[in-house]
Protein backbone atom coordinates (compact mmCIF):
# COMPACT_ATOMS: atom_id res chain seq x y z
CA UNK A 1 0.00 0.00 0.00
CA UNK A 2 2.86 2.58 1.02
CA UNK A 3 4.86 2.21 -2.01
CA UNK A 4 2.45 2.66 -4.96
CA UNK A 5 0.75 5.56 -2.27
CA UNK A 6 4.21 7.01 -2.54
CA UNK A 7 4.75 6.47 -6.38
CA UNK A 8 2.08 8.16 -7.10
CA UNK A 9 2.68 11.36 -4.67
CA UNK A 10 5.70 11.53 -5.97
CA UNK A 11 4.44 11.42 -9.97
CA UNK A 12 1.59 14.26 -8.65
CA UNK A 13 4.00 16.32 -6.68
CA UNK A 14 6.57 16.31 -9.94
CA UNK A 15 4.18 16.98 -12.22
CA UNK A 16 2.45 20.19 -10.13
CA UNK A 17 6.23 21.41 -10.12
CA UNK A 18 6.50 22.10 -13.65
CA UNK A 19 5.40 25.64 -13.48
CA UNK A 20 8.25 26.50 -10.83
CA UNK A 21 10.57 24.30 -12.75
CA UNK A 22 9.62 26.68 -15.77
CA UNK A 23 9.79 29.39 -14.27
CA UNK A 24 13.71 28.64 -12.94
CA UNK A 25 14.38 26.70 -16.66
CA UNK A 26 13.36 30.63 -17.61
CA UNK A 27 10.96 28.68 -20.31
CA UNK A 28 7.83 26.97 -20.82
CA UNK A 29 6.79 23.27 -22.24
CA UNK A 30 5.27 24.98 -25.65
CA UNK A 31 8.14 27.39 -26.12
CA UNK A 32 9.72 26.45 -29.80
CA UNK A 33 13.38 26.77 -30.33
CA UNK A 34 14.41 25.61 -33.75
CA UNK A 35 18.20 26.22 -33.08
CA UNK A 36 18.07 23.93 -30.54
CA UNK A 37 16.12 20.35 -31.34
CA UNK A 38 16.90 17.09 -30.46
CA UNK A 39 19.40 19.05 -27.95
CA UNK A 40 21.07 16.65 -24.91
CA UNK A 41 20.69 16.53 -21.82
CA UNK A 42 21.53 20.28 -20.29
CA UNK A 43 21.53 22.44 -17.16
CA UNK A 44 19.29 24.37 -19.43
CA UNK A 45 16.98 21.21 -20.55
CA UNK A 46 17.63 18.34 -18.19
CA UNK A 47 16.30 15.83 -20.24
CA UNK A 48 16.98 17.51 -23.42
CA UNK A 49 14.82 18.87 -26.26
CA UNK A 50 12.12 17.16 -28.87
CA UNK A 51 11.85 17.80 -32.50
CA UNK A 52 11.06 21.11 -32.52
CA UNK A 53 13.53 21.87 -29.55
CA UNK A 54 11.15 21.57 -26.70
CA UNK A 55 11.75 20.93 -23.22
CA UNK A 56 10.98 17.17 -23.08
CA UNK A 57 11.16 17.51 -18.78
CA UNK A 58 8.48 20.58 -18.65
CA UNK A 59 6.29 18.69 -21.24
CA UNK A 60 6.73 15.49 -19.44
CA UNK A 61 5.62 17.47 -16.24
CA UNK A 62 2.82 19.15 -18.20
CA UNK A 63 1.41 15.64 -19.74
CA UNK A 64 1.31 14.67 -15.80
CA UNK A 65 -0.96 17.15 -14.85
CA UNK A 66 -3.10 16.71 -17.60
CA UNK A 67 -3.24 12.96 -17.27
CA UNK A 68 -3.78 12.73 -13.68
CA UNK A 69 -6.41 15.61 -13.91
CA UNK A 70 -8.35 13.97 -16.60
CA UNK A 71 -7.90 10.50 -14.65
CA UNK A 72 -9.33 11.80 -11.71
CA UNK A 73 -11.86 14.29 -12.70
CA UNK A 74 -13.14 11.33 -14.79
CA UNK A 75 -13.02 8.96 -12.39
CA UNK A 76 -15.14 10.92 -10.08
CA UNK A 77 -17.26 11.99 -12.46
CA UNK A 78 -17.78 8.34 -13.48
CA UNK A 79 -17.93 7.10 -9.80
CA UNK A 80 -20.89 9.77 -9.54
CA UNK A 81 -22.99 8.98 -12.30
CA UNK A 82 -22.23 5.41 -11.74
CA UNK A 83 -23.69 5.65 -8.21
CA UNK A 84 -26.84 7.46 -9.81
CA UNK A 85 -27.96 4.98 -11.97
CA UNK A 86 -26.95 2.02 -9.67
CA UNK A 87 -29.13 3.79 -6.97
CA UNK A 88 -32.15 4.56 -9.01
CA UNK A 89 -32.18 0.74 -10.59
CA UNK A 90 -31.39 -1.03 -7.09
CA UNK A 91 -33.57 1.00 -5.27
CA UNK A 92 -37.09 1.71 -7.83
CA UNK A 93 -36.34 -1.49 -9.32
CA UNK A 94 -38.68 -3.71 -11.67
CA UNK A 95 -38.25 -2.27 -15.51
CA UNK A 96 -35.83 0.58 -14.87
CA UNK A 97 -33.80 -1.93 -13.36
CA UNK A 98 -34.11 -3.92 -16.43
CA UNK A 99 -33.21 -1.66 -18.65
CA UNK A 100 -30.42 0.24 -16.58
CA UNK A 101 -28.73 -2.84 -16.12
CA UNK A 102 -29.11 -4.49 -19.72
CA UNK A 103 -27.34 -0.87 -21.27
CA UNK A 104 -24.93 -1.19 -18.70
CA UNK A 105 -24.18 -5.27 -19.71
CA UNK A 106 -24.76 -4.11 -23.38
CA UNK A 107 -21.58 -1.69 -22.79
CA UNK A 108 -18.97 -4.58 -21.89
CA UNK A 109 -19.91 -6.12 -25.32
CA UNK A 110 -18.89 -3.52 -27.12
CA UNK A 111 -16.40 -2.81 -29.49
CA UNK A 112 -15.25 0.40 -26.88
CA UNK A 113 -12.34 1.76 -28.77
CA UNK A 114 -13.79 1.92 -32.29
CA UNK A 115 -16.56 3.27 -31.17
CA UNK A 116 -14.81 6.41 -28.80
CA UNK A 117 -12.70 7.19 -31.88
CA UNK A 118 -15.95 8.16 -33.61
CA UNK A 119 -17.30 9.89 -30.92
CA UNK A 120 -13.85 11.70 -30.52
CA UNK A 121 -14.02 12.73 -33.96
CA UNK A 122 -17.39 14.02 -33.78
CA UNK A 123 -17.95 17.40 -35.09
CA UNK A 124 -19.44 19.08 -32.05
CA UNK A 125 -20.50 22.34 -33.77
CA UNK A 126 -23.31 19.47 -35.79
CA UNK A 127 -24.73 19.00 -32.17
CA UNK A 128 -25.40 22.95 -31.45
CA UNK A 129 -22.11 23.79 -29.20
CA UNK A 130 -21.59 26.97 -30.85
CA UNK A 131 -18.40 27.22 -33.10
CA UNK A 132 -16.03 29.55 -30.88
CA UNK A 133 -16.36 26.80 -27.62
CA UNK A 134 -16.25 23.84 -30.58
CA UNK A 135 -12.96 24.67 -31.71
CA UNK A 136 -11.46 26.26 -28.23
CA UNK A 137 -8.42 24.26 -26.43
CA UNK A 138 -9.86 23.27 -24.00
CA UNK A 139 -12.33 21.57 -25.16
CA UNK A 140 -10.28 18.64 -25.72
CA UNK A 141 -9.99 18.20 -22.18
CA UNK A 142 -13.90 18.17 -21.79
CA UNK A 143 -14.65 15.78 -24.40
CA UNK A 144 -12.25 13.14 -23.06
CA UNK A 145 -13.67 13.33 -20.03
CA UNK A 146 -17.01 12.62 -21.00
CA UNK A 147 -16.29 10.20 -23.56
CA UNK A 148 -14.67 8.39 -20.74
CA UNK A 149 -17.05 8.19 -18.38
CA UNK A 150 -19.43 7.09 -21.01
CA UNK A 151 -17.01 3.27 -20.95
CA UNK A 152 -16.26 3.48 -17.39
CA UNK A 153 -19.60 4.00 -15.21
CA UNK A 154 -20.84 0.96 -15.41
CA UNK A 155 -18.76 -0.58 -12.60
CA UNK A 156 -20.11 1.71 -10.22
CA UNK A 157 -23.43 1.09 -11.15
CA UNK A 158 -23.28 -2.47 -11.12
CA UNK A 159 -21.59 -2.16 -7.39
CA UNK A 160 -23.98 0.52 -5.87
CA UNK A 161 -27.27 -1.25 -7.65
CA UNK A 162 -26.11 -4.91 -6.25
CA UNK A 163 -25.21 -3.19 -2.27
CA UNK A 164 -28.95 -0.92 -2.44
CA UNK A 165 -30.59 -4.37 -3.62
CA UNK A 166 -28.97 -5.90 -0.43
CA UNK A 167 -29.76 -3.15 1.83
CA UNK A 168 -32.31 -2.13 1.29
CA UNK A 169 -34.20 -5.33 2.75
CA UNK A 170 -32.11 -4.76 6.38
CA UNK A 171 -33.84 -4.53 9.17
CA UNK A 172 -32.41 -0.57 9.83
CA UNK A 173 -33.39 0.17 6.42
CA UNK A 174 -37.23 -0.22 6.94
CA UNK A 175 -36.81 1.00 10.71
CA UNK A 176 -35.54 4.14 8.81
CA UNK A 177 -38.69 3.84 6.78
CA UNK A 178 -41.26 3.29 9.26
CA UNK A 179 -40.05 5.90 11.15
CA UNK A 180 -41.05 8.13 8.18
CA UNK A 181 -37.78 8.20 6.30
CA UNK A 182 -37.22 9.59 2.99
CA UNK A 183 -35.88 7.98 0.10
CA UNK A 184 -32.82 10.13 -0.56
CA UNK A 185 -32.38 10.13 2.90
CA UNK A 186 -32.07 6.33 3.28
CA UNK A 187 -30.15 6.13 0.23
CA UNK A 188 -27.81 8.87 1.64
CA UNK A 189 -27.20 7.73 5.14
CA UNK A 190 -27.84 3.76 4.90
CA UNK A 191 -27.18 2.73 1.56
CA UNK A 192 -24.19 4.83 0.21
CA UNK A 193 -22.37 4.64 3.67
CA UNK A 194 -22.62 0.62 3.13
CA UNK A 195 -21.02 0.37 -0.83
CA UNK A 196 -18.47 3.52 -0.03
CA UNK A 197 -15.43 1.14 0.53
CA UNK A 198 -15.43 -1.19 -3.04
CA UNK A 199 -16.87 2.21 -4.95
CA UNK A 200 -13.26 3.65 -3.52
CA UNK A 201 -11.37 0.31 -4.83
CA UNK A 202 -13.39 0.50 -8.32
CA UNK A 203 -12.85 4.30 -8.76
CA UNK A 204 -9.04 4.16 -7.63
CA UNK A 205 -8.85 1.27 -10.20
CA UNK A 206 -10.20 3.41 -12.95
CA UNK A 207 -8.10 6.08 -12.79
CA UNK A 208 -5.36 4.22 -14.41
CA UNK A 209 -7.67 2.59 -16.87
CA UNK A 210 -8.64 6.04 -17.80
CA UNK A 211 -5.56 7.44 -17.80
CA UNK A 212 -4.62 4.51 -20.67
CA UNK A 213 -7.49 5.24 -23.00
CA UNK A 214 -6.96 9.07 -22.45
CA UNK A 215 -2.87 8.22 -23.24
CA UNK A 216 -4.49 5.89 -27.14
CA UNK A 217 -7.03 8.66 -27.94
CA UNK A 218 -4.27 11.42 -27.58
CA UNK A 219 -1.75 9.12 -29.23
CA UNK A 220 -4.49 8.46 -32.09
CA UNK A 221 -4.19 12.07 -32.33
CA UNK A 222 -7.99 12.33 -31.09
CA UNK A 223 -7.51 13.28 -27.29
CA UNK A 224 -5.60 16.23 -25.87
CA UNK A 225 -4.14 18.78 -28.46
CA UNK A 226 -1.50 20.48 -29.18
CA UNK A 227 -0.14 23.08 -27.52
CA UNK A 228 -1.34 21.55 -24.42
CA UNK A 229 1.38 18.39 -23.90
CA UNK A 230 0.11 14.88 -23.54
CA UNK A 231 2.15 12.06 -22.95
CA UNK A 232 0.12 10.36 -25.30
CA UNK A 233 0.68 12.86 -28.06
CA UNK A 234 4.28 12.79 -26.91
CA UNK A 235 4.57 9.58 -28.23
CA UNK A 236 2.77 10.08 -31.31
CA UNK A 237 5.13 12.48 -32.43
CA UNK A 238 8.30 10.16 -31.09
CA UNK A 239 6.39 7.34 -33.21
CA UNK A 240 7.82 8.95 -36.49
CA UNK A 241 11.50 9.36 -34.73
CA UNK A 242 12.02 5.98 -33.65
CA UNK A 243 14.86 5.61 -35.24
CA UNK A 244 17.01 8.99 -35.00
CA UNK A 245 16.28 10.09 -31.41
CA UNK A 246 14.65 6.88 -29.64
CA UNK A 247 14.88 7.92 -25.51
CA UNK A 248 11.57 10.77 -26.99
CA UNK A 249 9.99 7.26 -26.94
CA UNK A 250 11.14 5.97 -24.03
CA UNK A 251 10.65 8.53 -21.36
CA UNK A 252 6.54 9.56 -21.83
CA UNK A 253 5.89 6.04 -22.04
CA UNK A 254 7.71 4.64 -18.97
CA UNK A 255 5.49 7.96 -17.53
CA UNK A 256 2.34 6.11 -18.25
CA UNK A 257 3.19 2.64 -17.33
CA UNK A 258 4.45 4.06 -13.73
CA UNK A 259 1.21 6.21 -13.69
CA UNK A 260 -1.20 3.66 -14.11
CA UNK A 261 0.34 0.96 -12.52
CA UNK A 262 0.58 2.50 -9.33
CA UNK A 263 -2.81 3.26 -9.62
CA UNK A 264 -3.81 -0.39 -10.23
CA UNK A 265 -1.54 -1.20 -6.85
CA UNK A 266 -3.34 0.98 -5.01
CA UNK A 267 -6.26 -0.48 -6.00
CA UNK A 268 -5.73 -3.98 -5.02
CA UNK A 269 -3.95 -3.02 -1.59
CA UNK A 270 -7.22 -0.87 -0.78
CA UNK A 271 -9.39 -3.89 -1.68
CA UNK A 272 -7.14 -5.96 0.81
CA UNK A 273 -6.91 -3.49 3.29
CA UNK A 274 -11.23 -3.60 2.90
CA UNK A 275 -11.55 -7.22 2.44
CA UNK A 276 -9.29 -8.47 4.81
CA UNK A 277 -11.42 -12.56 4.74
CA UNK A 278 -9.32 -12.47 1.30
CA UNK A 279 -5.79 -11.29 0.91
CA UNK A 280 -4.54 -12.96 -1.87
CA UNK A 281 -8.00 -11.97 -4.35
CA UNK A 282 -7.47 -10.80 -7.31
CA UNK B 1 -30.53 -25.43 -25.91
CA UNK B 2 -31.64 -24.54 -29.10
CA UNK B 3 -34.22 -22.08 -27.58
CA UNK B 4 -31.51 -20.14 -25.64
CA UNK B 5 -29.54 -19.59 -28.73
CA UNK B 6 -32.42 -18.82 -30.66
CA UNK B 7 -33.38 -15.96 -28.40
CA UNK B 8 -30.13 -14.64 -27.91
CA UNK B 9 -29.62 -14.58 -31.80
CA UNK B 10 -32.94 -12.17 -31.97
CA UNK B 11 -31.66 -10.22 -29.41
CA UNK B 12 -28.22 -9.85 -30.68
CA UNK B 13 -30.02 -9.04 -34.51
CA UNK B 14 -31.94 -6.75 -32.11
CA UNK B 15 -28.81 -4.82 -30.59
CA UNK B 16 -27.51 -5.02 -34.09
CA UNK B 17 -30.38 -3.22 -35.79
CA UNK B 18 -30.11 -0.51 -32.65
CA UNK B 19 -26.48 -0.25 -33.08
CA UNK B 20 -26.34 0.05 -36.94
CA UNK B 21 -29.22 3.45 -36.16
CA UNK B 22 -26.89 5.16 -33.61
CA UNK B 23 -23.69 4.83 -35.62
CA UNK B 24 -25.41 6.14 -38.92
CA UNK B 25 -26.65 9.00 -36.99
CA UNK B 26 -23.06 9.44 -35.22
CA UNK B 27 -21.07 9.11 -38.86
CA UNK B 28 -23.79 11.90 -39.80
CA UNK B 29 -22.45 13.95 -36.98
CA UNK B 30 -18.60 13.56 -38.15
CA UNK B 31 -16.61 16.83 -39.49
CA UNK B 32 -17.20 17.37 -43.74
CA UNK B 33 -20.11 16.73 -45.73
CA UNK B 34 -20.01 14.18 -48.70
CA UNK B 35 -21.23 16.41 -51.16
CA UNK B 36 -18.32 19.33 -49.94
CA UNK B 37 -15.72 16.28 -50.11
CA UNK B 38 -17.07 15.54 -54.21
CA UNK B 39 -17.03 19.25 -54.21
CA UNK B 40 -13.47 19.49 -52.80
CA UNK B 41 -12.20 16.21 -54.71
CA UNK B 42 -13.55 18.31 -58.17
CA UNK B 43 -13.36 21.99 -58.37
CA UNK B 44 -15.57 22.09 -61.77
CA UNK B 45 -18.58 21.06 -60.23
CA UNK B 46 -21.38 23.99 -60.80
CA UNK B 47 -24.11 24.88 -58.46
CA UNK B 48 -26.24 22.80 -60.36
CA UNK B 49 -24.19 19.94 -60.28
CA UNK B 50 -24.33 20.28 -56.23
CA UNK B 51 -27.89 20.56 -56.10
CA UNK B 52 -28.41 17.03 -58.59
CA UNK B 53 -25.82 15.16 -56.44
CA UNK B 54 -27.98 16.74 -52.83
CA UNK B 55 -31.04 15.30 -54.52
CA UNK B 56 -29.37 11.94 -55.92
CA UNK B 57 -28.13 10.97 -52.60
CA UNK B 58 -30.70 12.30 -50.55
CA UNK B 59 -28.54 14.49 -48.24
CA UNK B 60 -31.42 17.01 -47.17
CA UNK B 61 -33.51 14.50 -46.62
CA UNK B 62 -34.69 13.49 -42.53
CA UNK B 63 -32.31 10.98 -40.86
CA UNK B 64 -34.60 8.15 -40.07
CA UNK B 65 -35.87 8.34 -44.36
CA UNK B 66 -31.82 8.06 -44.92
CA UNK B 67 -31.34 5.84 -42.63
CA UNK B 68 -34.37 3.18 -43.54
CA UNK B 69 -32.69 3.72 -47.71
CA UNK B 70 -29.56 2.70 -46.32
CA UNK B 71 -30.56 -0.41 -44.62
CA UNK B 72 -32.90 -1.83 -47.62
CA UNK B 73 -30.18 -1.00 -49.66
CA UNK B 74 -27.45 -2.88 -47.19
CA UNK B 75 -29.99 -5.47 -46.77
CA UNK B 76 -30.01 -6.31 -50.25
CA UNK B 77 -25.78 -6.33 -49.99
CA UNK B 78 -25.04 -2.87 -50.90
CA UNK B 79 -23.08 -1.18 -48.67
CA UNK B 80 -22.18 1.49 -50.90
CA UNK B 81 -18.68 2.58 -52.06
CA UNK B 82 -15.81 3.41 -50.18
CA UNK B 83 -14.38 6.85 -50.91
CA UNK B 84 -11.03 6.34 -49.40
CA UNK B 85 -10.36 2.51 -51.52
CA UNK B 86 -13.14 3.13 -54.45
CA UNK B 87 -14.21 0.25 -54.08
CA UNK B 88 -16.61 -1.86 -52.86
CA UNK B 89 -17.50 -1.60 -49.03
CA UNK B 90 -18.22 -5.62 -48.94
CA UNK B 91 -15.19 -6.70 -51.13
CA UNK B 92 -12.63 -4.10 -49.10
CA UNK B 93 -13.95 -5.10 -45.52
CA UNK B 94 -13.94 -8.96 -46.07
CA UNK B 95 -10.44 -9.64 -46.89
CA UNK B 96 -9.64 -7.34 -43.88
CA UNK B 97 -12.16 -9.04 -41.42
CA UNK B 98 -9.69 -12.36 -42.46
CA UNK B 99 -6.04 -10.50 -41.60
CA UNK B 100 -7.73 -8.98 -38.30
CA UNK B 101 -9.09 -12.85 -37.05
CA UNK B 102 -5.59 -14.29 -37.84
CA UNK B 103 -4.08 -11.54 -35.68
CA UNK B 104 -6.44 -11.60 -32.68
CA UNK B 105 -6.83 -15.23 -32.94
CA UNK B 106 -3.13 -16.16 -32.33
CA UNK B 107 -2.62 -13.97 -30.05
CA UNK B 108 -5.16 -14.83 -28.13
CA UNK B 109 -4.35 -18.61 -28.23
CA UNK B 110 -1.07 -17.82 -27.16
CA UNK B 111 -2.19 -15.20 -24.56
CA UNK B 112 -4.56 -17.82 -23.20
CA UNK B 113 -1.83 -20.60 -23.17
CA UNK B 114 0.12 -18.75 -21.64
CA UNK B 115 -1.95 -17.83 -19.08
CA UNK B 116 -2.75 -20.75 -18.80
CA UNK B 117 0.46 -21.75 -17.22
CA UNK B 118 1.35 -19.11 -15.43
CA UNK B 119 -1.98 -19.01 -13.43
CA UNK B 120 -1.60 -22.82 -12.56
CA UNK B 121 1.77 -22.54 -11.33
CA UNK B 122 0.86 -19.20 -9.06
CA UNK B 123 -2.23 -20.63 -7.98
CA UNK B 124 -0.56 -23.80 -6.76
CA UNK B 125 1.73 -22.17 -4.27
CA UNK B 126 -0.58 -19.18 -3.14
CA UNK B 127 1.14 -16.32 -1.35
CA UNK B 128 4.75 -17.40 -2.35
CA UNK B 129 7.36 -15.61 -3.58
CA UNK B 130 6.94 -17.23 -7.00
CA UNK B 131 3.15 -16.39 -6.76
CA UNK B 132 4.09 -12.76 -5.76
CA UNK B 133 6.26 -12.36 -8.57
CA UNK B 134 3.50 -13.49 -11.36
CA UNK B 135 0.94 -11.09 -9.61
CA UNK B 136 3.42 -8.18 -9.98
CA UNK B 137 3.72 -9.16 -13.71
CA UNK B 138 0.55 -9.27 -14.02
CA UNK B 139 -0.15 -5.56 -13.17
CA UNK B 140 2.65 -4.68 -15.51
CA UNK B 141 0.58 -6.25 -17.76
CA UNK B 142 -2.48 -4.20 -17.51
CA UNK B 143 -0.63 -1.16 -16.78
CA UNK B 144 0.92 -1.38 -19.96
CA UNK B 145 -0.08 1.14 -23.10
CA UNK B 146 -0.69 -1.30 -26.10
CA UNK B 147 0.86 1.06 -28.31
CA UNK B 148 3.44 1.59 -26.31
CA UNK B 149 4.97 -1.94 -25.80
CA UNK B 150 4.31 -1.90 -30.06
CA UNK B 151 7.01 1.07 -30.13
CA UNK B 152 9.38 -0.61 -28.01
CA UNK B 153 9.53 -4.06 -29.89
CA UNK B 154 9.59 -2.09 -32.89
CA UNK B 155 12.44 -0.30 -31.40
CA UNK B 156 14.49 -3.36 -30.11
CA UNK B 157 13.13 -6.18 -32.49
CA UNK B 158 13.00 -4.11 -36.12
CA UNK B 159 15.53 -0.81 -35.96
CA UNK B 160 18.07 -2.18 -33.28
CA UNK B 161 18.27 -5.39 -34.07
CA UNK B 162 16.92 -5.67 -37.55
CA UNK B 163 15.67 -9.14 -36.47
CA UNK B 164 12.07 -8.92 -37.86
CA UNK B 165 9.81 -6.51 -40.08
CA UNK B 166 7.85 -3.42 -38.47
CA UNK B 167 5.14 -3.15 -41.20
CA UNK B 168 2.76 -4.39 -43.00
CA UNK B 169 1.75 -8.06 -43.73
CA UNK B 170 4.94 -9.30 -46.13
CA UNK B 171 3.71 -12.25 -48.66
CA UNK B 172 4.46 -9.36 -51.23
CA UNK B 173 1.73 -10.80 -53.30
CA UNK B 174 3.46 -14.55 -54.21
CA UNK B 175 1.78 -15.81 -51.34
CA UNK B 176 5.28 -16.59 -49.01
CA UNK B 177 4.18 -17.90 -46.36
CA UNK B 178 7.75 -17.85 -44.31
CA UNK B 179 7.22 -13.37 -45.01
CA UNK B 180 3.91 -13.47 -44.01
CA UNK B 181 4.85 -15.13 -40.34
CA UNK B 182 7.57 -13.11 -39.98
CA UNK B 183 5.48 -10.04 -40.26
CA UNK B 184 2.63 -11.69 -38.20
CA UNK B 185 5.24 -11.96 -34.79
CA UNK B 186 5.78 -8.66 -33.69
CA UNK B 187 1.81 -7.93 -33.72
CA UNK B 188 0.90 -10.97 -32.38
CA UNK B 189 3.41 -10.82 -29.56
CA UNK B 190 2.23 -7.13 -28.73
CA UNK B 191 -1.27 -8.15 -28.48
CA UNK B 192 -0.42 -11.39 -26.59
CA UNK B 193 1.29 -9.59 -24.09
CA UNK B 194 -0.99 -6.76 -23.35
CA UNK B 195 -3.94 -9.48 -22.57
CA UNK B 196 -1.39 -12.60 -20.71
CA UNK B 197 -1.79 -10.25 -17.37
CA UNK B 198 -5.31 -10.02 -17.49
CA UNK B 199 -6.02 -13.47 -18.56
CA UNK B 200 -3.28 -14.86 -15.83
CA UNK B 201 -5.44 -12.71 -13.00
CA UNK B 202 -8.80 -14.39 -13.72
CA UNK B 203 -6.93 -18.17 -14.06
CA UNK B 204 -4.76 -17.76 -10.76
CA UNK B 205 -7.85 -16.51 -8.82
CA UNK B 206 -10.10 -19.39 -10.59
CA UNK B 207 -7.81 -21.94 -9.75
CA UNK B 208 -7.47 -21.16 -6.12
CA UNK B 209 -10.98 -21.24 -5.77
CA UNK B 210 -11.14 -24.49 -7.73
CA UNK B 211 -8.35 -26.41 -5.59
CA UNK B 212 -10.03 -25.07 -2.47
CA UNK B 213 -13.15 -27.03 -3.28
CA UNK B 214 -14.31 -30.41 -1.34
CA UNK B 215 -14.26 -33.05 -4.89
CA UNK B 216 -10.34 -31.63 -5.45
CA UNK B 217 -10.16 -32.85 -1.44
CA UNK B 218 -12.11 -35.80 -2.60
CA UNK B 219 -9.61 -36.86 -5.52
CA UNK B 220 -6.67 -36.19 -3.28
CA UNK B 221 -7.96 -38.54 -0.82
CA UNK B 222 -8.68 -41.42 -3.25
CA UNK B 223 -4.96 -41.13 -4.49
CA UNK B 224 -4.90 -39.26 -7.74
CA UNK B 225 -2.05 -37.51 -9.26
CA UNK B 226 -1.35 -34.18 -8.71
CA UNK B 227 -1.38 -33.87 -12.57
CA UNK B 228 -5.00 -35.21 -12.67
CA UNK B 229 -6.06 -33.44 -10.17
CA UNK B 230 -4.81 -30.08 -11.43
CA UNK B 231 -6.00 -31.00 -15.27
CA UNK B 232 -8.98 -33.16 -14.92
CA UNK B 233 -10.39 -31.64 -11.76
CA UNK B 234 -9.61 -28.40 -11.08
CA UNK B 235 -8.95 -27.23 -14.79
CA UNK B 236 -12.52 -28.51 -15.56
CA UNK B 237 -14.37 -25.99 -13.12
CA UNK B 238 -12.34 -23.24 -13.21
CA UNK B 239 -12.66 -23.07 -16.90
CA UNK B 240 -16.31 -21.66 -16.16
CA UNK B 241 -15.85 -18.67 -14.89
CA UNK B 242 -12.87 -18.08 -16.97
CA UNK B 243 -15.03 -18.44 -19.86
CA UNK B 244 -17.06 -16.10 -19.37
CA UNK B 245 -14.56 -13.64 -18.11
CA UNK B 246 -12.43 -13.94 -21.65
CA UNK B 247 -15.72 -13.72 -23.47
CA UNK B 248 -16.15 -10.41 -22.11
CA UNK B 249 -12.89 -9.19 -22.28
CA UNK B 250 -13.82 -9.57 -26.70
CA UNK B 251 -14.45 -6.55 -26.75
CA UNK B 252 -10.96 -5.45 -25.20
CA UNK B 253 -9.25 -7.62 -27.89
CA UNK B 254 -10.92 -5.82 -30.30
CA UNK B 255 -9.67 -2.58 -29.34
CA UNK B 256 -6.02 -3.71 -28.50
CA UNK B 257 -6.38 -4.83 -32.20
CA UNK B 258 -7.23 -1.81 -33.52
CA UNK B 259 -4.21 -0.15 -31.73
CA UNK B 260 -1.62 -2.87 -32.86
CA UNK B 261 -3.14 -2.88 -36.44
CA UNK B 262 -2.54 0.95 -36.42
CA UNK B 263 1.07 0.62 -35.11
CA UNK B 264 1.93 -2.19 -37.38
CA UNK B 265 0.45 -0.74 -40.64
CA UNK B 266 -1.39 -4.19 -40.44
CA UNK B 267 -4.23 -4.16 -43.21
CA UNK B 268 -7.07 -5.57 -40.55
CA UNK B 269 -10.05 -4.36 -39.27
CA UNK B 270 -9.05 -1.77 -36.13
CA UNK B 271 -6.68 0.06 -38.70
CA UNK B 272 -9.51 0.37 -41.65
CA UNK B 273 -12.31 1.60 -39.28
CA UNK B 274 -9.44 4.26 -38.21
CA UNK B 275 -8.57 5.37 -41.49
CA UNK B 276 -11.99 5.77 -42.60
CA UNK B 277 -13.22 7.51 -39.72
CA UNK B 278 -10.32 10.09 -39.97
CA UNK B 279 -10.37 9.97 -43.89
CA UNK B 280 -14.35 11.35 -44.07
CA UNK B 281 -15.33 8.00 -45.88
CA UNK B 282 -18.82 7.58 -43.98
CA UNK B 283 -19.69 3.90 -45.84
CA UNK B 284 -16.68 2.31 -44.86
CA UNK B 285 -16.42 3.65 -41.28
CA UNK B 286 -20.46 2.25 -41.05
CA UNK B 287 -20.10 -0.87 -41.95
CA UNK B 288 -16.95 -2.02 -40.28
CA UNK B 289 -17.87 -0.33 -37.64
CA UNK B 290 -21.07 -2.84 -37.95
CA UNK B 291 -19.03 -5.72 -38.63
CA UNK B 292 -16.81 -5.40 -35.53
CA UNK B 293 -19.83 -4.95 -33.55
CA UNK B 294 -21.36 -7.67 -34.66
CA UNK B 295 -18.58 -9.98 -34.21
CA UNK B 296 -17.68 -8.92 -30.76
CA UNK B 297 -21.51 -9.53 -30.14
CA UNK B 298 -20.73 -13.71 -31.83
CA UNK B 299 -17.99 -14.37 -29.77
CA UNK B 300 -19.82 -13.40 -26.11
CA UNK B 301 -23.06 -15.58 -27.58
CA UNK B 302 -20.14 -18.72 -28.60
CA UNK B 303 -18.69 -17.90 -24.53
CA UNK B 304 -22.21 -18.60 -23.30
CA UNK B 305 -22.82 -22.11 -25.19
CA UNK B 306 -19.07 -22.82 -24.08
CA UNK B 307 -19.96 -22.06 -20.36
CA UNK B 308 -22.63 -24.83 -20.77
CA UNK B 309 -20.47 -27.12 -22.14
CA UNK B 310 -18.26 -26.77 -19.35
CA UNK B 311 -20.68 -26.64 -16.69
CA UNK B 312 -23.03 -29.33 -16.66
CA UNK B 313 -25.04 -27.54 -14.14
CA UNK B 314 -26.02 -24.84 -16.59
CA UNK B 315 -28.87 -25.27 -18.49
CA UNK B 316 -30.35 -22.43 -20.71
CA UNK B 317 -33.88 -23.21 -21.01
Amino acid sequence: MRFPALLLAVIAAVSLAGPLVAHFLGADPATVDLLHRFAGPSLAHPLGTDELGRDILLRLMEGGRVSLTIGIAAALAAAAAGTAVGLTAGYVGGWTDRVLMRLADGMIALPLLPLLIVLAALDLHKIGVSRAFADSPGISLVRIVVLTVLVVWTTAARLVRGATLVTKRRDFVRAAQSLGAGVPHILWRHVLPNVMAPLVVATTLSVGDIILLESVLSFLGLGVQPPLASWGSMLSNAEELISSSPLLAVYPGVMIFLTVIACNLLGDALLRRFDPREPGRV
Amino acid sequence: MIRFTTVRLVEIAAMLVLMSFVIYALIGLMPGDPIDLMLGADPHLTAADVARLKLLYGVDRPLLERYLAWAQAALQGDLGYSRLFLTPVAATLLPRLGNSLILMGSSFVLAFAASLGLGIAAARRPLSRFDGAINLACFAGVSLPTFWLALILILVFAEGLGWLPASGIGGGGTGDLGDRLRHLVLPVATLAIVNTGGYTRYVRAAMRDALGQDHIRTARAKGAGEGRIIWHHALRSAMVPVATILALSFGTLVSGALVTEEMFAYPGMGKLIFDAVMGNDFNLALAALLLATAVTMFANLAADLAYAWLDPRVKYS
